[in-house]
């Protein structure tokens, strides 16, 4: 990072640095999104585009709920399986009623809110106790979510086991496939319904952390704990809360994603706990807690999902992918440690 | 005396920490409409008292009487809801968030569901008017200077409405200025019938703004007098005046050629060091005083590498150290830091190991594996030279008291055979006969030609041990006095000097 700048306005180098700073990941993503699209011009249309923000949806919803974790200092490991729990809930009990493999065959077809709100109530439980680790027993979030990740999946795939030995629920309801996989057809234009939701959930998350006193004693908490206790927030309560905010998108999550994806295992989510972290750090989300915004979230999720997109479209091969991916979280997080250093 | 005739009463309080007893038996009454301001040295226990006030502490023992009546403060928003309000001296700030966010933390006001920013923002306009203060409302807090973070900060405390107002050293980095714009807002607020407690080192400020104060001593209440049937010697005097006795060993008197310069020194992070000069010599002690915060400790890791000097040079037997790449112990330095738990012992390494973890490469086999028998032989040495107490060689560090940890980090440094040896607070939470101890080595260690320079916020103990004492103020050189002419009311005269 040491240019030779000596001659130069000390002002406008300082200035020049931190606008560098601010702003280095993005710009190394441009051009890394520009060589794609030089390299490979067909990638520019209109379907594309659709199935970028398809995918996008319900990793924008995840990233959302998780970033409101690591505002507060901490991660979530266990969001991937969170949204697997709630995925498989939401499939099982969603099946169409002539489907031969139906598990609960003589189940008469449920509203379609039920299975959702099955889900959402499970999430929550499984939320508050992660909250409990984190507020009271002051577990490391790290370790608290590795192991509330392992615990989740143990039960995610004994009901799987249980109700249907561990072969992929399949034939989902129409309703249900309706809601996640279909458009509004405007003209010869699509927009995906999921698109719309994901809108939607990012309006209200916008709301909530910037309009409601949670959001901003949120901030406060990530920011430096003990100036929100003396100035008297109850700090074990605003954890709590954001922790089951993470819980609700992480359903809504895992309901839409079993939907989209037209069928469920019980690895149904692996992973997306590190789309999610790996999302907000590029959009900069910092891991010290305190610092980030919405925009940042939505703007980190989408060049993430373009990146796999287009590296998918121009047939990488996959184990490079993973190199690239990988290259660029670690120079995401290098560069949002660079600012906070303490400098003596 | 009625209790109704004060506004707040704290009765008894007593409070220890591990291996302090912090406060002992302390009262402090305020009346309404007046300023108290509360006194004492470094480590007096004026903040303790304060936190204890504000329920950031629990006290072990004492009462509260607010306008007469008891209260149980157990946190923050207790001691905010009852009407006491508190600006602390470390300032607690979300650095990431605006001024307003700050301001009202704990307390947004809303509208339905939401936060009612346009309220807010008049809301805190119109107090910043009110007293005249020239802060941007919308401004992210890391980015304004120290002395708007404490006036953002006392805006806060304002703006509680509490009876009982809190002022733990508010104009540590005020300017002139800004200190005359805060006594304004006191006046102010006493004449609304509000109870100030002002905590400050600047005598000249308290003889100025308070109407009665309360001094204290080692924890313990000493005094509490009507301001203007005192002066400012009074009141050094009330603070520092302790029996000296017979606390100190001799002194060696012997002083060799110069082997320690500091050249103009200037630091570029802040707390800032700005121009500091002077030199050690073979044989001799120099004590470093001056007021927490005053850069005492920066000027050690200045000298020792830590931190990155703009200006300035360090001589070591002529050479320029910092120069030089190689690490500090390389040039005949060794430091003991201040905070021994963070920086200092290995707390979950045995003795050997923390005596050898500085020289390792003189416990090495020639294959270039750790030799036991060297490290043992090594440790041996450390435990005889600097008399440490301890079981056997491989108990536990943690486990030792506080002055035989400090042994332990001594010996550790002398391994290396460093002609310069930088301690700072090298007596901190050791009992007296420790303490003893520890200045009869630093002494004996001088007597063998090494240049001792320490840190203490201890006044007797600056004057018992060293030879020369450099009074540091606001990251300043205050003055350089031969510790015979030099008394505590001169060193915390000096220390004031750049306030």
């Amino acid at each position: 990072m040491e240019l030779n700048m000596r001659g130069m306005n000390p002002e406008l180098v300082k200035n020049t640095k931190h606008w560098l700073m601010q702003y280095a990941i993005y710009l190394v993503l441009l051009a890394v999104i520009m060589t794609i699209v030089i390299l490979e011009p067909s990638i520019l249309s209109v379907r594309n585009a659709t199935f970028i923000l398809q995918q996008a949806a319900p990793k924008l919803i995840i990233a959302l709920g998780l970033a409101g974790l690591i505002l507060l200092g901490g991660t979530d490991l266990s969001a991937g399986r969170m949204v697997g729990i709630a995925g498989i809930i939401c499939a099982s009990l969603l099946q169409k009623p002539d489907y031969a493999l139906r598990i609960f065959s003589n189940m008469e077809p449920l509203p379609i809110i039920v299975p959702l709100l099955i889900a959402i109530a499970v999430c929550l439980l499984f939320a508050l106790v992660h909250s409990l680790l984190i507020s009271v027993l002051q577990i490391a979030p790290f370790i608290a979510s590795l192991g509330m990740q392992m615990i989740v999946y143990g039960a995610m795939s004994l009901y799987f086991d249980g109700v249907n030995n561990s072969s992929p629920i399949g034939g989902f309801d129409t309703r249900f496939t309706k809601i996640a996989q279909g458009a509004i057809q405007i003209g010869t234009f699509r927009l995906p319904w999921i698109v719309i939701y994901a809108v939607v959930i990012t309006i209200l998350f916008w709301v909530l952390w910037y309009r409601t006193t949670l959001g901003r004693n949120m901030y406060a908490v990530g920011g430096n704990k003990e100036a929100a206790v003396v100035s008297g927030v109850n700090t074990k309560r605003v954890i709590m809360y954001v922790y089951l905010i993470a819980g609700l998108a992480y359903a809504l999550a895992g309901f839409l994603d079993a939907g989209r994806t037209g069928s469920a295992t019980n690895a149904l989510g692996e992973g997306y706990e590190l789309d999610a972290i790996a999302s907000c750090v590029v959009g900069g989300v910092s891991l010290r807690g305190g610092v980030g915004k919405i925009s940042g979230v939505v703007i980190g999720v989408l060049i993430f999902q373009v990146l796999s997109y287009c590296l998918v479209y121009m047939d990488i091969n996959p184990y490079i992918q993973f190199i690239i991916k990988g290259l660029i979280i670690v120079f995401a997080i290098a560069v949002d440690t660079q600012k906070y250093i303490k400098k003596r | 005396m009625v209790s109704g005739e004060y506004l707040l009463e704290m009765k008894n309080v007593s409070k220890r920490f591990p291996g302090v007893q912090a406060l002992k038996d302390v009262q402090v009454n305020v009346k309404p409409g007046e300023v108290l301001a509360l006194m004492g040295e470094n480590g007096a226990g004026k903040s303790t008292l304060m936190k204890c006030l504000f329920g950031i502490y629990k006290m072990d023992q004492g009462e509260i009487f607010m306008s007469g009546n008891p209260v149980v403060i157990d946190n923050p928003r207790q001691a905010l809801d009852i009407g006491i309000a508190m600006v602390q001296q470390e300032l607690e700030q979300v650095p990431h968030r605006n001024v307003i966010d700050n301001i009202w933390l704990g307390r947004y006001p809303r509208k339905g569901l939401l936060i009612d920013d346009k309220k807010m923002y008049k809301d805190t306009l119109q107090i910043i008017e009110l007293f005249n203060m020239n802060i941007d409302p919308r401004a992210q807090v890391n980015h304004l200077s120290v002395s708007t973070k404490q006036m953002a900060d006392i805006v806060k405390a304002v703006s509680y409405n509490a009876k009982i107002i809190v002022l733990d050293e508010p104009t540590s980095s005020l300017t002139e200025k800004e200190t005359v714009g805060l006594f304004k807002i006191i006046r102010q607020l006493k004449q609304e019938g509000c109870g100030i407690i002002y905590i400050s080192h600047k005598i000249e400020e308290v003889m100025n703004i308070s109407d009665r104060v309360t001094v204290l001593r080692d924890g313990q209440w000493v005094a509490t007098e009507n301001t203007k049937d005192i002066d400012s010697n009074q009141l050094i005097k009330l603070m520092v005046n302790r029996e000296l006795g017979n606390r100190f060993p001799p002194k060696n008197k012997v002083v060799g050629e110069t082997i320690l310069k500091v050249d103009n020194l200037s630091s570029v992070y802040s707390p800032r060091l700005q121009d500091i000069s002077f030199e050690v010599r073979a044989g001799e002690i120099l004590g470093i005083g001056g007021l927490v915060g005053a850069g005492r400790t920066e000027l050690l890791e200045c000298i020792f590498g830590l931190r990155t000097v703009s200006e300035g040079a360090v001589f070591v037997h002529g050479k320029d150290v910092l120069k030089s790449n190689r690490n500090a112990k390389y040039s005949g330095i060794a430091m003991v830091t201040e905070e021994r738990r963070e920086t200092g012992i290995f707390p979950m390494m045995d003795i050997r190991w923390n005596t050898v973890s500085s020289s390792m490469e003189k416990n090495r086999t020639k294959a270039g594996f750790i030799s036991l028998k060297k490290v043992e032989k090594n440790t041996q040495w450390a435990v005889d030279a600097m008399r440490i107490k301890t079981p056997t060689l491989k108990t536990l560090i943690s486990s030792l008291s506080g002055g035989n940890q400090q042994k332990v980090l001594l010996g550790r440094c002398l391994l290396n055979q460093p002609r310069i040896l930088l301690l700072d607070e090298p007596t901190r939470g050791i009992d007296v006969g420790a303490k003893y101890e520890i200045y009869q080595l630093m002494i004996a260690l001088a007597k063998e030609g090494k240049a001792v320079v320490f840190v203490s916020s201890e006044m007797p103990e600056l004057l018992g041990v060293a030879d020369r004492i450099l009074v540091m103020s606001n990251g300043r050189n205050a003055g350089i006095m031969d510790a015979l002419d030099c008394s505590q009311e001169k060193i915390m005269t000096l220390a004031a000097k750049y306030l």
